[in-house]
């Protein structure tokens, strides 16, 4: 294959100018175009969700999307996800409950949890598991990432609640 | 022995601290080997034929395509094994003449991206005269087979005979004998990071960096370097952050040996990153057993005697370093299981087959002889009318140490114990009640056993018996407190998951009196760490922490003996902790960090009594250490679609004394999830051409969180003086006996029907199969 385009990619709030052969996937564009090498691809068949990124609000298997489609649009990787040294509701959260072993999984369980709560704080326990079960992780059977997750989950609904309360809504 | 000591809060250990790898992990800083650029990325040209003669190799003109005719003087993987009628077969790096196995790599493109690379390989024009292949373990048996190997006419290339003196007489006299076949298709370990290679060759030195997935580096650098012929110390091995590897990464791959002489070859940097179907081809396969279980039963249930024929499919070649023999050896050695069973006879074959290698996996064998001595236990259970719990504490073993019919000697454990804390958790009546009134509303619930032993922590005693060329065991760490009183530990271990960073820096805090957050574990680096085996068959924490431990005691005698130089005062009044030397009773004390700079810079002070600077080395070989315990899954199957669902796991076990609660946990939850996954779900698939039928995740399904219920844990921590940490292994137990508890279980519901699932994965269409048998049987 032959041919490249010039795209610009918007990174976690940074702009790209990348030249691409049309055919580029989206995550390799991050990984290798972009430098953000913490969005890992674990399987290029759109199953095992290591690689999710959040493009323009929504959660997106960047092994399955081209890179030329995510031009302007908003894209979120795990390195937009603290801010300075403090940590992400969700990254704490993986921690206390040690919801990640190996970790190469994680950057992907955290972007999509990440889309998920934004848009849907209040996700049933049985809805949050069917999200769950999109990507795969091989280490930690699960269980503590879903610990993990509710902990987040139950956090970023009261500081949000508090954020209500404050501005007198 | 048996105490709840978890979490007594005054020591680092039993702890349940924070991971000290996470930070990194978390925000997308791990460092993995996809992540490094290279000048030339390599795509490898696999056979698409299961077996064949290459005819002819053509590349497009001038393409940078390398073959086996490059690489002469290049030798082949040809690992070795000195006992078993063992026959070393050799796997060419890449093959001139024969191909065989699907996927397997017989030349490699070069080019300056990766897309450039496979457009390049899909170019390359391959012709191989088919074969007839073997695919299946007992079909490559059979009279008139193809043979895979010219050196192994039989297509058997291990074999373990045994029979203890009083087999046949406990044979004869046995009031009863169950006979079955136990069944298991074969699996891939699946890490979520497939194998990765970047070899960069250095100029100046002449040295090769590699970098790459695995889970043993310096092996890999003594592999790599007899097999081009080069100084060992000419190539380094770093295993950066390693995205899982449950022993797939353990042995030595063709492509790294490639990545290595391409880059002496092109005095470059040359990158190789694995892509999923690729693994689930090539990435080593495991677990392809059929075993026929005999067990003789007295008139009291207790097992007599146990004979089995055990045949081990290892695909198309040997792995090193533990060769082929790991599989069908480990499941002879460790059969008996926890039962007290004296008489035994087993026969157990390696054999070579037209598939993809075999490798170890998590349990190695023995979530395959659990399941079907597990089976064995139940069927026998119904067969004297008693209950299954029953039939268990009447052959559990229950004095230590003792020895099994193989000779193994079991360290003290808890097996009746755990098994007693599964039952009382699980509320056996309770359950029985349930399930009655649901068989009356046509719902099958079922509930499952497993007791078993995993044999951890073993040094090179263990691998001795088992007569390889290439002997592991030991673990050296040198400990270093630098002059500010940061410490560094390096060790030979590889951990890529386990948390060892954390564990051994509890284990080393405990000692010296510092924070485990000022202890950095190094790791993964034959530059920098010394020489070891690296991180499989649940060793890392007995073998690397022992070591630990008695370097960190010896450093601990050079802090105590600096301290009563610097404080006047007898080191055995001096108390290390919270970073300081205090001298108990008084108020004087110095801080630890200056106490190490002063080894340093003021060595003049102690007179020729301490070596100067803080280094301490510590060397452990231990002969092993049975961890045990109960799993129990309860189920219910859908006898119209066959499906089964998990409705709760639970597990009492025991693996002595633990370092940190959370991370043991975490092990037990992975490894049961893995197991699972073995019993329902994954197995891999060839057709009868060879061909693989499962090379995508969604056909090779490793379960995801809707698969795995929330699993309920019960500790106990037997302290055995097997381990001088007193801690036991705990990552393959999880593995080991969930496919029994889940198969019994399942077979417990389906008692109303008469049929015996003993096949695993149990998959819908299986236990479909077998009812719809069932019926026309009836009918």
């Amino acid at each position: 294959m032959t041919g490249t385009v010039d795209i610009t990619l918007n990174v976690n709030g940074r702009d790209h100018a990348i030249r691409v052969e049309p055919r580029r996937t989206l995550a390799d564009a991050i990984r290798e175009d972009c430098g953000q090498t913490g969005t890992h691809i674990g399987c290029e068949h759109g199953v095992c969700g290591a690689c999710t990124v959040i493009v323009g609000g929504d959660p997106v298997r960047s092994c399955l999307m081209f890179a030329a489609q995510a031009e302007g649009v908003p894209i979120r990787t795990v390195e937009s996800l603290a801010n300075g040294d403090t940590l992400h509701p969700l990254q704490r959260a993986f921690m206390d409950h040690h919801g990640l072993q190996c970790g190469f999984c994680t950057p992907g369980f955290l972007m999509l949890m990440t889309a998920v709560l934004e848009r849907e704080p209040s996700i049933s326990d049985d809805d949050m598991l069917d999200v769950l079960a999109s990507n795969l992780c091989r280490c930690t059977g699960y269980q503590n990432i879903v610990k993990a997750v509710r902990a987040a989950a139950a956090e970023m609904r009261a500081s949000c609640a508090a954020v209500i309360i404050r501005e007198g809504g | 022995m048996s105490a709840p000591t978890r979490g007594s809060g005054t020591t680092w250990v039993g702890r349940s601290i924070r991971r000290l790898e996470d930070p990194a992990l978390v925000r997308g800083q791990g460092h993995f080997t996809a992540d490094l650029p290279a000048v030339h990325w390599l795509r490898f040209v696999r056979s698409p034929i299961a077996s064949g003669r290459i005819t002819r190799i053509k590349s497009p003109a001038g393409a940078s395509v390398f073959t086996g005719a490059d690489l002469q003087g290049v030798k082949p993987i040809k690992p070795m094994l000195h006992k078993f009628n063992y026959i070393p077969v050799a796997q060419p790096i890449l093959p001139r003449d024969v191909v065989r196995f699907v996927g397997e790599p017989i030349a490699v493109a070069v080019s300056r991206s990766k897309e450039a690379a496979e457009d390049l390989a899909d170019l390359v024009e391959v012709e191989i005269t088919p074969l007839t292949p073997a695919t299946d373990a007992r079909q490559a048996l059979a009279t008139g087979a193809p043979i895979v190997h010219a050196e192994a006419p039989g297509n058997v290339i291990v074999e373990g005979r045994v029979k203890t003196p009083n087999f046949d007489a406990t044979w004869a006299a046995a009031h009863r004998r169950i006979k079955f076949e136990a069944l298991s298709r074969r699996q891939n370990a699946t890490p979520l990071e497939a194998r990765a290679g970047h070899a960069a060759y250095d100029t100046a030195s002449g040295r090769v960096t590699l970098t790459c997935t695995t889970q043993m580096p310096h092996l890999l650098r003594t592999a790599i370097a007899d097999l081009l012929g080069m100084p060992e110390s000419d190539l380094r091995v770093i295993a950066p952050d390693v995205g899982g590897g449950f022993g797939q990464k353990m042995s030595l791959t063709p492509e790294y040996v490639v990545l290595v002489w391409l880059a002496r070859h092109l005095k470059s940097s040359v990158a190789w990153t694995e892509d999923r179907r690729e693994n689930l081809m090539a990435g080593f396969h495991s677990r392809d057993q059929v075993i026929a279980l005999e067990g003789a039963f007295d008139k009291e249930a207790r097992l007599t005697g146990l004979s089995a024929d055990i045949i081990a499919n290892v695909g198309a070649y040997s792995c090193f370093p533990t060769t082929c023999g790991v599989e069908p050896l480990m499941a002879m050695a460790e059969l008996p299981g926890p039962y007290d069973v004296q008489a035994y006879a087993c026969v157990s074959r390696g054999v070579v087959t037209n598939t993809c290698p075999m490798a170890p996996y998590r349990g190695v064998s023995r979530p395959v002889i659990t399941f079907a001595l597990e089976r064995l236990m139940d069927k026998a259970a119904a067969a004297f009318g008693i209950d299954p719990v029953d039939i268990r504490r009447r052959n559990l073993i229950e004095h230590f140490p003792y020895t099994s019919a193989m000779g193994l000697i079991f360290d003290e454990a808890s097996y009746r114990e755990t098994l007693e804390m599964a039952v009382r958790e699980v509320d056996v009546p309770a359950f029985r009640a349930r399930q009655t009134a649901a068989r009356a509303k046509g719902r099958f619930l079922g509930i499952g056993f497993a007791t078993f032993s995993e044999r951890t922590g073993y040094g090179s005693p263990a691998f001795a018996a088992r007569g390889m060329e290439i002997t592991p065991g030991w673990e050296t760490v040198e400990l270093t407190m630098d002059p500010s009183g940061l410490v560094e530990v390096r060790i030979g271990s590889s951990p890529h998951g386990q948390g060892l960073r954390t564990t051994l820096a509890q284990i080393i805090a405990d000692e010296i009196g510092v924070a485990p957050q000022q202890i950095r574990v190094v790791h993964g680096d034959t530059d920098r760490s010394p020489y070891g085996w690296g991180t499989f068959a649940s060793r890392s924490l007995v073998i690397s922490g022992g070591a630990c431990l008695i370097a960190a005691r010896k450093l601990r005698t050079k802090l105590l003996t600096l301290a009563s130089h610097l404080l006047e005062a007898s080191a055995t009044d001096i108390v290390l902790d919270a970073g300081m030397a205090k001298v108990s009773g008084t108020d004087r004390s110095v801080s630890i960090a200056s106490m190490s700079r002063a080894a340093y810079y003021q060595t003049h002070r102690f007179k020729g009594e301490i070596e100067p600077g803080m280094t301490e080395t510590g060397s452990y070989d231990p002969a092993g250490t049975f961890s045990n315990a109960c799993h129990v899954a309860m189920v219910e199957v859908d006898a119209e679609t066959g499906r089964v669902t998990i409705e709760k796991f639970l597990v009492a076990e025991d693996a002595g004394r633990i370092i940190n609660p959370m991370i043991a946990d975490g092990q037990v939850h992975g490894g049961i999830a893995q197991g699972i996954g073995n019993a329902l779900l994954e197995e891999i698939i060839y057709n009868e051409t060879g061909d693989i039928l499962t090379s995508t995740l969604a056909d090779y399904m490793p379960p995801t969180a809707r698969e795995i219920p929330a699993i309920e844990l019960h500790h106990m921590e037997t302290y055995s003086d097997a381990s001088i940490t007193k801690a036991k292994g705990v990552g393959e137990g999880g593995a080991i006996g969930a496919p029994a508890a889940v198969l019994n279980a399942i077979n417990d519901a389906l008692t109303p029907f008469g049929v015996q699932i003993d096949e695993i994965p149990a998959t819908p269409r299986k236990i479909r199969a077998a009812l719809r048998g069932a019926m026309e049987k009836r009918a």
